[in-house]
C-alpha cells in the first residue's frame, strides 16, 4: 500500500503540500469567501473516447467550483480500488489526474486509498473535494435569475454521454464521438474579468441540458423558453440518439454549461465565450420569461409548436423500435 | 442533418399545413397506428397545425404498451432465477408488472441486461454456457425478422441454453379489430412506415376495401406524418379508400422479403391478447413446433400464468381511438408515468405518457411564431 501511494499517487500529483505526506494539507488561503465541493465518479468504462474516470473527477469538481464563480485551487481524491485492477491502470488513471489539474490550473493536495474485495468494485471509484477562492462579490444562483435574461450553452450537447454509452455497450458509430469532458472554470473567469455579469451558471451533467434547466427554472420559480433548433448538436450525435431512440437534450456533457445573462451583455459573452477554447460553438438558446410558480421550461419545436421540456424520472432508455 | 432537418422543415410543414386546411369541408377522424407516430405528433405539434375538424386518434402501435401484464409477470420470474441471464431492450425495463419491473428485479440481484439486438443476447448464451439466456421478444412486425434469425441461428448452432419469452404481435389483424367494433369511429389510418418496410403493404389493400377506410403508409418525422394526413384527407374527401404510400423512401409494396421469410421459418401466426385491449384471433406469432425448444415459457413452466388490468384504467377505449387521454379522469392525478394504472401510460410511446409528458398543462399546443428569442 505505502508503495503504491508513493510510487502511483505522490509520483503523479507531486507538489509542496502532499510532500509533506501528513494527515491533513495545510493550505494558505488567499481570500475571504471559499467555494468547497464534492463530488463522486464511478463511469464504467473507466477509459471511454476524450477522457477518463482520472480527468472526469478533476474536470468535474473544478466545473462544480466554477459554476460558482470561484477560481479553483485545491483538491482531494479516494481511491475506492477493487483488489486485482492492475497496477498499470492505476498508473494510466494517477498520470491523466495529473495532466488534468495541470490544465485546469488545480492542485491535488491531500488524498486517500481504499481496497476492496474483488466483486465488490467496478475497477475504481474516485471521491473527491474541491475547494476555490471567490474573488470577487456577485451572487451567481438561481435566485438571480431575471425575466428577460438570455440562456446559452458553451458548446454542442451530448458527445460525453453518447461516448460512454459507446464504448460500455461496444457501438460502432460511423465517426468516433469523443467526450466533451473539459474543464470550465478558466472561461468562467475571463467572462467574470470582462465584466459580463453572470446571473446564474450551472454544468450540464447527468440528465442533460433538461435536467439543468429544469433544476434551475424550479429553483427560480421562472418559466423558460428554449428553441430546439437553436440548440447546438452535432450531427453524428443526433444521428447516434435517432438510431437508439434517445433525445440529446437529455444526455449528460462533462464540459457544457448553461449561462444566464441580461440581454444587453450578449455580444460581449458571445464574444468572450468563442474565443476560449471550450466556448467555440456558444449559442443563445433560449429566454427566461415571466414568474411561473410550477418552474417550467418550454420548448418551441422545429416546426413551431410550443410544448413542455420535462426532467426524466430515471435515465433514459435505448427503445425497441 | 440529412434525412432529418429537410422533414423537419418549418415553412414546408405551413405550406403542408395550410393544403390541409384548404381541403377539409367535413369532420375526419384518423388513427395513426404506430406509438413512434404518437410520440411525434405530440412532441413536435402536429395535431396542433390540423383543422380543428380533423381529430387525431392513436392507435395500439406501442409495442411496450399492449405487452399483456402476465407476460411482463412471466418476465420478472424468470429473470429473478439464479440461473437466467435475462436480456430485453432497454424501454421495458421500467415497466411495472402485478408488483414490480424489471429495473426492481436487477437491483434485487436478477441478472437483468439491456441489449441492442437479440443476436446480442445469442452471443451471450454462448459466452456463458453455464447459464440460461432468455431474450424478452416483444414488438410487431419489425422486431420479428430479428427475433426469428436469433432463434434460427441458436437451432442451427444448437445452442441449448437460449430461450425466448414471445410477445409478437401484428398490427393488421388490430385493425380489423378496431374498425369491426360497433363503436369504431375511425375513418382513415395512417399505417406504420417501419412495419410496412419488412412487410410491405399489400395485406391493407383488402382491409381498405373491405371497410372503406384510406390507409396512407407514412413515415415518422413531422413532414412525413402531416403529409400522410394530407393523403387520407385528400382521400376522404373524395370518397376514395385506397392504399397509399407517403414513405416511399423507405417502403416498396412487397416489402422485405428475406425479412418475411425468416418470420415464416421461425414463427406461425396465433392468437394473442393485447394489454388494455384483450384476446384478438389471429394477431400475434409463435413459435413453430420445430422450434417449441427456445420457448421460455415452456422451459420454465409459466404457460399457465393470468392476470387482470386494474379496472380504473380505460387504455382499451384509448388504444382503439375511442377515447383521448385527456378525457379519463385518473390522467394525471391517480395515473402518471411513476404510477401507472395501465398500458398508454406505462412507455414512452404510449399516448397517455406523451400528452402527460408533452402536454400536461392546458396553455400548452398552440401554435407560435418562431424567432421569439433572438
Amino acid at each position: 500500500m505505502h508503495e503504491m501511494i508513493s510510487g502511483v499517487f505522490h509520483a503523479a500529483f507531486q507538489n509542496p503540500m502532499l510532500d509533506t505526506r501528513h494527515d491533513a494539507a495545510v493550505l494558505a488561503s488567499p481570500g475571504q469567501r471559499l467555494a468547497f465541493t464534492t463530488d463522486s465518479y464511478v463511469v464504467h468504462p473507466l477509459f471511454f473516447p476524450g477522457g477518463d474516470i482520472g480527468s472526469l473527477a478533476v474536470y468535474g469538481t473544478v466545473n462544480d467550483l466554477a459554476m460558482s464563480g470561484a477560481r479553483p485551487l485545491f483538491i482531494s481524491t479516494g481511491f475506492i480500488i477493487e483488489e486485482g485492477l492492475p497496477m498499470e491502470t492505476l498508473v494510466r488513471i494517477a498520470r491523466s489526474m495529473s495532466a488534468a489539474a495541470q490544465k485546469a490550473c488545480v492542485q491535488i493536495v491531500t488524498g486517500d486509498t481504499k481496497v476492496v474485495e474483488r466483486g465488490k468494485g467496478d475497477g475504481v471509484y474516485i471521491n473527491t473535494a474541491g475547494i476555490g477562492v471567490l474573488e470577487h462579490d456577485s451572487v451567481i444562483s438561481p435566485l438571480e435569475v431575471r425575466p428577460g435574461d438570455l440562456i446559452l450553452v458553451n458548446g454542442d450537447l451530448g458527445r460525453h454521454g453518447m461516448a460512454v454509452m459507446a464504448s460500455r455497450e461496444g457501438l460502432e458509430y460511423e465517426s468516433e464521438i469523443t467526450s466533451d469532458s473539459a474543464p470550465l472554470a478558466t472561461l468562467v473567469q475571463k467572462l467574470m474579468g470582462a465584466g459580463v455579469p453572470l446571473h446564474c451558471l450551472r454544468d450540464i451533467t447527468r440528465g442533460g441540458l433538461s435536467a439543468t434547466l429544469n433544476e434551475i427554472a424550479e429553483a427560480a420559480g421562472l418559466n423558460f423558453l428554449i428553441e430546439e433548433d437553436l440548440i447546438p448538436v452535432r450531427a453524428d450525435v443526433r444521428g447516434a440518439c435517432e438510431i437508439l431512440g434517445l433525445d440529446p437534450l437529455y444526455v449528460a456533457c462533462e464540459g457544457r454549461l448553461v449561462l444566464f445573462i441580461p440581454e444587453p451583455h450578449l455580444k460581449q459573452a458571445l464574444a468572450v465565450l468563442r474565443d476560449d477554447p471550450c466556448g467555440k460553438q456558444a449559442a443563445v438558446i433560449g429566454r427566461v420569461r415571466g414568474p411561473d410558480p410550477r418552474g417550467l421550461v418550454c420548448s418551441l419545436s422545429p416546426i413551431g409548436v410550443e410544448r413542455v421540456l420535462d426532467m426524466l424520472s430515471g435515465e433514459q432508455l435505448p427503445r425497441i423500435c | 442533418m440529412k434525412y432529418l432537418d429537410e422533414y423537419r422543415d418549418p415553412a414546408l410543414a405551413r405550406k403542408i399545413s395550410r393544403a390541409i386546411h384548404r381541403i377539409t369541408t367535413k369532420p375526419h377522424v384518423i388513427m395513426e397506428i404506430c406509438g413512434g407516430q404518437t410520440h411525434a405528433i405530440v412532441k413536435f405539434g402536429v395535431d396542433v397545425l390540423l383543422p380543428g375538424q380533423i381529430t387525431l386518434v392513436h392507435g395500439p402501435g406501442c409495442p411496450v404498451c399492449v405487452t399483456p401484464l402476465e407476460l411482463i409477470d412471466k418476465a420478472l420470474d424468470i429473470a429473478a432465477r439464479p440461473e437466467v441471464i435475462f436480456c430485453s431492450f432497454g424501454d421495458m425495463l421500467r415497466v411495472p408488472g402485478s408488483g414490480k419491473d424489471l429495473l426492481t428485479v436487477k437491483a434485487e440481484g436478477g441478472d437483468v441486461r439491456i441489449v441492442y439486438s437479440p443476436l446480442d443476447a445469442l452471443s451471450l448464451a454462448k459466452a456463458n454456457p453455464s447459464r440460461q439466456v432468455v431474450f424478452f421478444a416483444i414488438g410487431f412486425e419489425t422486431t420479428a425478422p430479428g427475433n426469428a434469425m436469433a432463434v434460427y441461428q441458436a437451432y442451427q448452432q444448437q445452442i441449448k441454453n437460449f430461450f425466448m419469452l414471445v410477445s409478437h404481435v401484428l398490427v393488421p389483424p388490430a385493425m380489423r379489430a378496431i374498425l369491426s367494433s360497433p363503436q369504431n369511429r375511425v375513418e382513415g389510418f395512417l399505417a406504420a412506415g417501419h412495419v410496412c418496410a419488412v412487410m410491405g403493404y399489400e395485406e391493407y389493400i383488402p382491409i381498405a376495401r373491405e371497410f372503406k377506410v384510406p390507409i396512407v403508409v407514412t413515415g415518422f418525422e413531422p413532414l412525413d406524418i402531416l403529409q400522410g394526413i394530407l393523403m387520407v384527407v385528400r382521400q376522404l374527401e373524395q370518397g376514395r379508400y385506397e392504399v397509399e404510400n407517403q414513405y416511399s423512401r423507405a417502403v416498396k409494396r412487397g416489402g422485405n422479403a428475406p425479412a418475411q421469410e425468416i418470420i415464416k421459418e421461425v414463427f406461425e401466426v396465433a392468437p394473442r391478447k393485447w394489454r388494455g385491449v384483450g384476446d384478438i384471433p389471429h394477431s400475434g406469432l409463435k413459435l413453430r413446433e420445430q422450434y417449441q425448444s427456445f420457448d421460455a415459457e415452456g422451459r420454465f413452466g409459466l404457460s399457465g400464468m393470468t392476470r387482470e388490468e386494474p379496472e380504473e384504467c380505460i387504455s382499451g377505449l384509448i388504444l382503439q381511438g375511442l377515447k383521448k387521454p385527456g378525457e379519463c379522469p385518473a390522467f394525471g392525478q391517480r395515473c402518471t408515468p411513476q404510477h401507472p394504472l395501465g398500458a398508454t401510460m406505462v412507455s414512452s410511446e404510449g399516448a397517455c405518457a406523451a400528452y402527460y409528458r408533452y402536454r400536461r398543462f392546458t396553455d400548452f399546443g398552440k401554435p407560435r411564431e418562431r424567432g421569439v428569442i433572438s
